[in-house]
């Protein structure tokens, strides 16, 4: 086995990539896996050629990395690699439409609407704003539809907050999603394995001091991880099946995290899901596989034999 | 899942014995999306990297190579504190260009002026002390003064470079509020950001204004020999050699891999800018050092300079002509020398919060809020034609335009800016120099 992991990109996440990259080869070279660190470039199909018996790890973070194309083309080229199928990876990446089919399954998620630039030009930004204001109340997060890492967040406890919110959202995409902000406990879940055999980890909680955005995710010191999370039994149960839920009726593969709020009537409402969870020092997946008592340097051993074994 | 197991974690054992200062070092999400730059498909016009495929490269390996094979019992060895002898007798050849005359013990050579800029502020700041700057001011400078805990005060320029009444005002406001002023930082030729060039008119008065004052002049120069239509001005240290420290460096002359630069200060200064190196660094690279020696004893190192300037003003020139058919709503200077033009956004726009838009559409630029200290510069951006080939620097304004478009639009949508990104300066990495 050849692990190819593919870290870089030309996203807003490219930092992040790198950085989960790197961790990603380290642990594996400490198994004693043959693995090498790759960008999405030109030169990336003839590695691939010419190299036997490997498996890619993606580990991009953001547009084509998490949006299906980058497995739609490893497909295509007959490379088995880690992680979620191209189909379920682009409906994941999508969060509007990945929220859709968490309300089809009763899912608990915050209430949404999403909406691009466009049609803020076309009725006017102001009557879109008093309608947000009025159907959904304040605060609201608003968020690029497709990203990740906080990148282009907002939370919004003003009216006069949401034009200046919308402006730096759009920097980073066309289309906003804006949620209903939901206070309680936050939590992390991280998902190993595919289908019936997929298991929830230790949930890790996430106590920030101010929001939970970029500056707090990638420097130490400003957030408190409890892992496990201090929930009780009943609410960790409730937590982990919900995740699990995630995984699964989403068609997940291999490993996923699912962010949650535990609201304060104890339900678990879904904010977002990652095909490609972040791997750095920082990152909520590490921190889970270690409470679970195990070593990263076997997990992501057996996750790329897993990959490999499915050629 | 049990809860009796669970404690909390910061995931940084130390992060409760930092320094105070450590805890501003952060990344930020503005140097992240800077990463996108290295890869090719960006055009870069961020950093102020010099143009290294002008040099000729074959002759410098093979010079490299005789320096290992012939000197290398010298060159790979430790070297003197304060710099080899023979380099620093040459630094005073460069600076008489200038007008500076000074004797080879008045230098000390620095791993680039960057460790000079620290080396001074470590003899001079302390916490809460003030440094005055041009506005705008370098961003490796105003992270060097962070680091240390000053407090900077900006003073500023109009085409002409630094005001002289402004810079009286304010030096004596500052000292009626009984604030310590250390040191006036300017960058008199060329100025990273701005462009400009301190006129020969008022050279002469920001010295006898800061002799008056009491306050040292620390005179950054790594762009006086850049200059594409007229001689080097005289250095301020050339008409003060008591009230001025001066920064040099090959980096952007010759090459920044070098890590070369010096400080020539008053002589009781000197004594402590050596003895701080000492402690930082012990000596600067010997091999390093006797690089840059043979370069300017064996190579045409004027005539490399005549070369580089002709390429920067051709680069220059294709910045400009492309700023004024794409981005015709824009206004900036039109730099006589040196690697930046600093643009000033049409209203309504704020550079770093449309710094991702310019990063999805392949073109990066510097924001104006990292040359400030105080949060101001966002509607301005730092454009370096360095680097890039023309081609590629028309092709990067085109596609700026097309950012600048899209971001006008969302503005004119929402009648607002977006909401301010951070609020510290971002410290620079080393391609933004």
């Amino acid at each position: 086995m050849d692990v190819m992991v593919l870290a870089g990109g030309l996203s807003h996440e490219r930092d992040v990539s790198m950085r989960s990259g790197r961790r990603v080869q380290e642990e594996l070279r400490d198994a004693g896996v043959k693995v090498s660190l790759h960008d999405v470039d030109s030169s990336l199909i003839p590695s691939l050629r010419d190299r036997e018996d490997v498996v890619v790890w993606p580990m991009l973070h953001g547009a084509s990395g998490e949006d299906g194309s980058l497995q739609g083309l490893l497909e295509l080229l007959g490379v088995p690699y880690v992680g979620t199928r191209a189909r379920e990876a682009r409906v994941a990446w999508v969060k509007s439409v990945a929220k859709a089919i968490f309300v089809r399954d009763g899912i608990a998620t915050p209430e949404y609407v999403t909406l691009p630039q466009s049609l803020f030009r076309e009725v006017g930004a102001e009557h879109v704003i008093d309608a947000i204001v009025d159907r959904m109340g304040l605060p609201v997060v608003v968020k690029p539809a497709r990203g990740g890492s906080a990148l282009g967040v907002s939370l919004v406890s003003e009216r006069d907050q949401l034009s200046r919110a919308l402006v730096h959202c759009f920097a980073y995409g066309d289309t906003a999603l804006i949620e209903t902000a939901v206070t309680g406990i936050e939590v992390a879940v991280s998902i190993l394995g595919t289908g019936d055999a997929a298991e929830a980890l230790p949930a890790v909680e996430i106590q920030a001091e101010g929001a939970y955005d970029y500056d707090a995710r990638y420097n130490p010191g400003r957030v408190e991880y409890f892992v496990p999370a201090r929930l009780s039994p009943e609410d960790a149960a409730t937590v982990a099946e919900t995740a699990l839920a995630v995984h699964r009726n989403l068609g997940l593969r291999d490993l996923s995290r699912v962010d949650i709020i535990l609201d304060e009537a104890g339900v678990a409402q879904v904010i977002d899901v990652n095909v490609t969870p972040g791997l750095t020092e920082t990152s909520l997946l590490p921190q889970s596989v270690e409470a679970s008592g195990r070593s990263l340097t076997e997990v992501y051993r057996s996750i790329a034999q897993a990959a490999f074994d499915r050629r | 899942m049990s809860t009796s197991d669970s404690h909390g974690t910061r995931l940084d054992p130390w992060f409760d014995s930092y320094a105070a200062r450590a805890h501003r070092m952060r990344a930020s999400e503005i140097r992240a999306l800077f990463s996108v730059a290295s890869r090719p498909e960006v055009v870069s016009l961020a950093g102020g990297m010099p143009y290294i495929g002008g040099l000729p490269l074959e002759e410098l390996g093979a010079m490299a190579q005789r320096l290992i094979v012939e000197q290398g019992e010298v060159a790979l060895q430790y070297g003197s504190g304060q710099g080899d002898e023979g380099l620093r007798e040459q630094i005073t050849q460069v600076m008489a260009l200038e007008g500076i005359s000074a004797h080879p013990d008045d230098v000390v050579v620095t791993t680039g002026s960057q460790q000079a800029l620290d080396l001074v502020s470590t003899v001079f700041l302390d916490p809460g002390d003030v440094v005055v700057a041009e506005a705008p001011s370098y961003v490796g400078a105003l992270g060097v003064f962070r680091a240390h805990e000053a407090d900077v005060v900006h003073v500023p320029m109009d085409a002409d470079g630094l005001i002289p009444v402004a810079l009286d005002r304010t030096l004596g406001e500052l000292a009626a509020a009984g604030k310590r002023v250390k040191f006036l930082y300017t960058v008199p030729n060329f100025h990273n950001p701005g462009g400009v060039t301190l006129t020969m008119e008022r050279r002469p008065q920001v010295v006898e204004i800061c002799q008056r004052h009491g306050v040292l002049i620390l005179e950054d120069n790594p762009y006086g020999l850049l200059g594409f239509d007229s001689e080097p001005l005289p250095a301020m240290r050339s008409m003060s050699e008591e009230g001025v420290i001066y920064l040099g460096s090959f980096s952007k002359t010759f090459a920044p891999g070098y890590r070369v630069g010096w400080a020539v200060a008053p002589h009781a200064v000197r004594e402590k800018l050596v003895l701080a190196s000492e402690a930082a660094i012990l000596s600067p690279s010997n091999a390093s050092q006797l690089a840059i020696r043979a370069y300017l004893e064996h190579f045409d190192w004027q005539g490399q300079i005549k070369k580089f300037r002709e390429q920067y003003r051709e680069r220059r020139d294709a910045m400009i002509s492309a700023l004024e058919e794409h981005i015709p709503e824009a206004s900036w200077n039109v730099p006589d020398g040196g690697f930046y033009v600093w643009v000033k956004l049409p209203e309504g726009l704020d550079a770093k919060s449309m710094l991702p838009r310019a990063v999805t559409a392949r073109v990066a630029y510097v924001a104006g809020t990292a040359f400030y200290a105080d949060g101001q510069g966002r509607g301005y951006m730092r454009l370096s034609y360095c680097y890039p080939t023309p081609d590629r620097i028309r092709e990067g304004v085109r596609r700026l335009a097309t950012v600048i478009d899209a971001e006008m639009e969302t503005v004119r949508i929402f009648g607002t800016g977006a909401e301010p990104v951070g609020d510290s300066v971002d410290f620079p990495s080393p391609d933004l120099a």
